[in-house]
């Protein structure tokens, strides 16, 4: 290509790069600076190299937080992604309807992750809240701080409900970009409501979606706040999920070394499977071609 | 296949319309014609789009009925009506081959594989577009997405009528001329009757064999081509159609005299005497004002504009323009320019609407 090429955009690029490199970049270095050395405190450092990785990379405690981390996001998707399409379809088009809808569901995202937690923490409980103490009073045995099955429950309910909006309306902003022509064409067609939205809303839903995914599995993925105040990682380790485990290696047991090596594995694994979603997804859009 | 009977069909689209301005389209009676190419013109917002939605049951009327081939269909949802429709712009089905895009309608109607197999590859073949049926839809250029939707229409062998929503808006000038004439074959090859939706003039007088002038939710004409441009039934189908418009001046008329500015012109044909309440005009096209020294109404020229094949001049007369088209190479005189009206395309309109007038013994 000869296109005319101009290097004094890099200028105007520039500040930005500065601000990266403050906020992501630097930190980032440091992380891996612990990551190979061994500290006693007192600023001294020995070099250890992949020791920590090899460590961390054995050890069964990340194993498991890690598949927890990938079943709870699993679940989480396959619940968030189907639900937020069918809520997303079901929302007025047009009229006051509208905006009601977009303000309530705008509402769980507004709130503060610690405030969700707290919100659930004392939905849950069987002394008082209203959601553990009508499950008790039917007859349900429910209990999440003893039983495990009982916490996952209650922070996936949890996570649905403070996070399906934001795919519901992503959904819908793909939706609404649907020129009336193509419904008036596939009514001409004699189309099913099926295949409406197999060959019209899926596929101008796409884009949206990806970007539903990516963030749902980031987020789902990195989850603390939530399950921290509400289970604090219990009952046991069951719901120790990857971030809270980090947590408690670097400033619970001052491990800096191994959390170092922990967060740039937590780090590449989430770039992975962003990766893996990304790609997928885009191909399907292409179909192949 | 099949005739087309709109029967006192008006719509309005808020409820309860009272007065006449509330309907986007006033109460009319139309047939088509069965295996008719119609093109239905007029100004955007004159109906035209309402009307062509009414037909494919998209819109359900507020009063009046539309039948098909004798039945009334008024109350059937468009996936019973048998109707095709190709709009503005290209609906295409992105995630399928241009094959899926053709066999999707024949496929909800549960038509036999075999059958929607050799239906596509015939209309493919129709299209010129059997070199592209294994490519993806979404790929495909603005022109090859709207043949598409065409040909999801024409897939379709029960098909009532094909209707078109300015196609063409989209395209390519230089591709509109051939996806003109292509749909003008294929008219002619499949024998559908067409309904052809266009503010575009050159668009309807190429396609139609009818053209249907709109304007203002009123038919205001229907007509040849030739008709339209010699006898326009209304002063706005007279400066719609044709390149300038029709010229229409004020005037009254007696008799067979017709005064404009004071000045007296003779008409063909004899009219009532005007009266002040009415409006009256006279109509005659650029095509048969002739400018000559010394004759006709006094004129000036204000300008000239050659467009290459013909010149227009633009006359004041008084506080008036007239437009007169002269043949390439044609000197107009320095002064004493006069305007002469051929009689015979004199026409007179009151209230906008054309009046006959009577034949008179050796005018």
């Amino acid at each position: 290509m000869d296109r005319p090429t101009n290097q004094k955009a890099w200028f105007l690029v520039l500040p930005v790069l500065l601000l990266v490199a403050f906020s992501a970049v630097i930190p980032l270095m440091t992380v891996v600076n612990y990551s190979v050395q061994d500290t006693f405190g007192n600023n001294e450092f020995f070099w250890a190299g992949t020791a920590w990785f090899e460590e961390i990379l054995h050890s069964q405690r990340f194993h498991e937080a890690l598949a927890r981390n990938l079943i709870f996001s699993a679940i989480i998707l396959a619940i968030q992604i189907p639900l937020g399409i069918v809520v997303a379809l079901s929302m007025p088009r047009k009229g006051i309807g509208v905006s009601i809808c977009l303000v309530l569901m705008a509402l769980p995202l507004l709130i503060p992750w610690n405030v969700v937690g707290t919100i659930w923490q004392v939905f849950g409980r069987v002394d008082i809240g209203l959601l553990g103490h009508t499950l008790e009073a039917i007859g349900i045995d429910y209990n999440y701080v003893r039983d495990p099955l009982d916490a996952w429950f209650t922070i996936i309910l949890m996570d649905v409900w403070h996070w399906t909006s934001l795919v519901a309306l992503l959904c819908y902003a793909g939706l609404v970009s649907i020129p009336e022509a193509y419904y008036q064409a596939a009514r001409i067609d004699g189309a099913s409501r099926w295949a409406v939205f197999r060959y019209i809303q899926l596929p101008k839903m796409n884009r949206v979606l990806l970007i539903a995914v990516l963030l749902r599995f980031m987020d789902s993925f990195m989850i603390y706040t939530e399950p921290f105040v509400v289970t604090g990682g219990g009952p046991g380790n069951s719901t120790t999920f990857l971030s809270i485990d980090l947590v408690k290696m670097a400033v619970g047991q001052f491990d800096l070394g191994p959390a170092a090596a922990m967060s740039i594995v937590y780090f590449l694994v989430v770039l992975l499977f962003s990766w893996i979603f990304y790609t997928v997804m885009t191909n399907f859009e292409r179909g192949g071609q | 296949m099949a005739r087309i009977d709109l029967r006192n069909l008006a719509h309005a689209y808020g409820p309860n319309p009272r007065e006449p301005r509330a309907y986007a389209l006033k109460p009319l009676n139309h047939t088509w014609e069965d295996g008719g190419a119609y093109a239905l013109l007029g100004p955007s917002g004159c109906g035209k789009t309402t009307l062509l939605n009414i037909i494919s049951g998209l819109i359900t009327p507020s009063q009046g009925q539309v039948l098909f081939d004798g039945v009334d269909v008024t109350a059937m949802p468009t996936e019973a009506r048998n109707i095709a429709q190709v709009f503005q712009f290209p609906v295409i089905y992105d995630t399928m081959t241009v094959y899926d895009n053709l066999a999707f309608p024949l496929r909800n109607r549960r038509v036999p594989a075999p059958a929607v197999d050799a239906r596509v590859r015939e209309i493919a073949a129709m299209l010129e577009m059997t070199d592209v049926l294994r490519k993806r839809a979404r790929g495909l250029t603005a022109d090859a997405k709207q043949k598409i939707s065409l040909g999801r229409g024409l897939v379709r062998s029960d098909v009532a009528a094909i209707l078109f929503d300015e196609p063409l808006t989209v395209i390519d000038p230089l591709l509109k001329w051939q996806l003109r004439s292509q749909l003008k074959q294929l008219h002619k090859k499949s024998g559908y009757t067409m309904v052809y939706v266009t503010h575009d003039q050159t668009e309807a007088l190429t396609f139609a064999d009818k053209v249907v002038v709109m304007f203002d939710g009123e038919v205001v004409q229907m007509g040849t081509p030739a008709e339209l441009f010699e006898r326009p039934a209304h002063t706005f189908v007279g400066y719609f159609i044709g390149s300038p418009g029709m010229n229409v001046l004020a005037a009254e008329v007696d008799g067979t005299v017709a005064t404009v500015d004071g000045r007296e012109i003779r008409l063909p044909r004899a009219y009532g005497k005007s009266t002040p309440d009415r409006k009256v005009e006279l109509g005659i096209r650029p095509e048969f004002v002739r400018v000559a020294r010394g004759q006709g109404l006094p004129v000036t020229i204000r300008k000239v504009e050659d467009v290459g094949s013909y010149k227009i001049a633009r006359l004041a007369l008084g506080q008036r323009e007239i437009a007169a088209v002269a043949p390439e190479g044609t000197e107009f005189p320095a002064d004493d320019v006069g305007a002469v009206f051929d009689p015979a395309h004199l026409n007179v309109y009151v209230d906008g609407h054309l009046v006959d007038g009577t034949p008179v013994r050796g005018a």
